[in-house]
């Protein structure tokens, strides 16, 4: 017996994958040259699968204020922030994220992942009951993991089941927190935001939105689906990330609740992490700025997404349920899924693989996410693409009408 | 006693059935990864069922100790009895 036994029907699992061709879980890009193109073995690749929905990871004045910052204040901080204090541009980076939320705090995590677990875990604690959509990132498990609540799950997007729940424990002592996001990252579904403001209205206890996948995407600031919903006011807290629409990395969480800020001192997952560097805070800043002054960037996504959503599902894919800056294609099975993953990038476009259990109804995915920047022409190609080798796998019905541009 | 035992382990048999799309025997000591091939998620949508066939709340945090279908069994009449 060894540490690494109980993994073993996962290693083997690994190496199927990896002998039908290119490894999905490792790809190795020669050269990333634009928020949309990529080099791949060699091969000009169009980029669909980087989660990059504004397209700033390249924006100049990001770029700018990103190598301004690092060359005056160093590459790293060495340290987390109650040890080593915070810089200047950490607190105008929660200044400016708790003025674009209209919230009165901020706190921000050095990543997406760390703000799930550092919020989840301190929010709630024995005693305290977390309702989690059970379709919920691996971040909302894992937190749940970390804290001592009671965790109990809703089906998915579902308010009434949600209500059936919170009802069997309205005599149970203790808090609750109601977690859903605002655009799911597997199939691009968005929550019914609305109701589930509702239910918890009636029921009493705390909702939280990852809005990971929908800030700077969804609503007319791009506040998210909470602003799209004009609910906010009954959102407690709105959880994000820097690194999709705000192309770097980091999270963040803010909130209008007193004594917010009582987590800088009791959140482990943020007391005990080095601080994001200065480069990573001032390109932030300033691409939260852009995001803000661009409303255009949201429109020009949304268009695409429409773009490609209608392409593939007029060819007889089977996508998700909206069209969203997330096109997910449900494949067959994990064969023929992984047999045009790879048959994709030999043909130069690039997009995720996602495999049972990480997806909905255990089916496995080809999930894209679209962006800003993509032209029309690149995503009229990545149709065609999908128009020949969808007729070539069987997966679609041939002969297929051309794609206009 | 036993007859609740049964007939809980008759519901976790129903349940297991339901989301995995096959009909499955459940004994006392079925061990519900190994025997049953229940993976993580299937296991937490099986809890979901359960909860409604029996109008509890299962915590997902008291599934660490639950490795066969008797001792999710004994997990289902501690909640019970609790209610």
């Amino acid at each position: 017996m060894g540490l690494f036994d109980k993994h073993l029907a996962y290693r083997d699992a690994y190496n199927a994958i990896r002998q039908a061709g290119a490894d999905p879980f490792s790809v190795r890009f020669d050269a990333v040259v634009s928020p949309t193109e990529g080099v791949i073995n060699g091969k000009r690749t169009i980029l669909l699968g980087t989660n990059n929905y504004l397209g700033l990871t390249f924006d100049e004045q990001a770029i700018a204020s990103s190598v301004k910052a690092v060359q005056e204040r160093g590459t790293g901080t060495t340290g987390s922030r109650i040890a080593n204090g915070s810089f200047e541009a950490h607190v105008e980076l929660e200044e400016a994220l708790a003025k674009f939320y209209k919230r009165k705090h901020a706190m921000v995590f050095t990543t997406g992942y760390q703000a799930n677990l550092g919020v989840l875990s301190t929010l709630v604690g024995r005693g305290d009951h977390l309702i989690l959509d059970a379709d919920s990132h691996a971040s909302i498990y894992d937190g749940a993991r970390l804290g001592h609540a009671e965790v109990i799950r809703f089906r998915h997007n579902d308010p009434e089941d949600l209500y059936k729940r919170l009802r069997r424990m309205k005599d149970v002592p203790g808090e609750r927190l109601i977690v859903v996001e605002g655009i799911y990252s597997m199939i691009g579904d968005t929550a019914p935001l609305k109701e589930i403001a509702a239910v918890k209205r009636e029921l009493g206890g705390y909702l939280l939105v990852d809005e990971a996948h929908s800030m700077g995407v969804l609503g007319e600031h791009g506040r998210g689906l909470a602003e799209l919903a004009g609910v906010e006011e009954d959102v407690d807290f709105v959880v994000g990330t820097f690194s999709k629409s705000l192309g770097a990395i980091g999270g963040f969480c803010v909130s209008d609740m007193d004594d917010f800020d009582v987590m800088r001192v009791t959140c482990r997952p943020y007391m005990f992490t080095a601080s994001l560097p200065p480069a990573v805070v001032s390109s932030t800043v300033t691409a939260l700025r852009r995001l803000e002054e661009q409303p255009e960037l949201r429109h020009k996504l949304m268009a695409n997404a429409r773009r490609l959503y209608d392409g593939l599902s007029g060819m007889g894919y089977v996508t998700g349920p909206t069209s969203s800056p997330i096109v997910a294609i449900t494949m067959p099975d994990t064969e023929r899924a992984i047999g045009m993953w790879n048959a994709l990038l030999q043909n130069g476009v690039y997009l995720n693989l996602a495999l049972p259990p990480a997806t909905p109804d255990s089916r496995p995915l080809l999930r894209t996410s679209v962006s800003a920047a993509h032209t029309a022409e690149q995503i009229d190609q990545v149709l065609a693409v999908f128009a020949e080798l969808g007729a070539a796998m069987g997966l679609i019905e041939a002969p297929l009408q051309r794609v206009s541009a | 006693m036993e007859a609740v035992t049964d007939l809980t382990l008759r519901e976790i048999g129903l349940a297991t059935s339901k989301v995995l799309g096959r009909s499955v025997d459940v004994a006392n000591d079925t061990h519900i990864g190994r025997d049953l091939a229940v993976d993580s998620l299937a296991l937490m949508n099986i809890i979901m069922e359960l909860e409604d066939a029996f109008d509890i709340s299962i915590p997902l945090d008291r599934l660490a100790s639950v490795e066969t279908a008797g001792d999710l069994a004994s997990l289902i009449k501690d909640l019970r009895n609790r209610a």
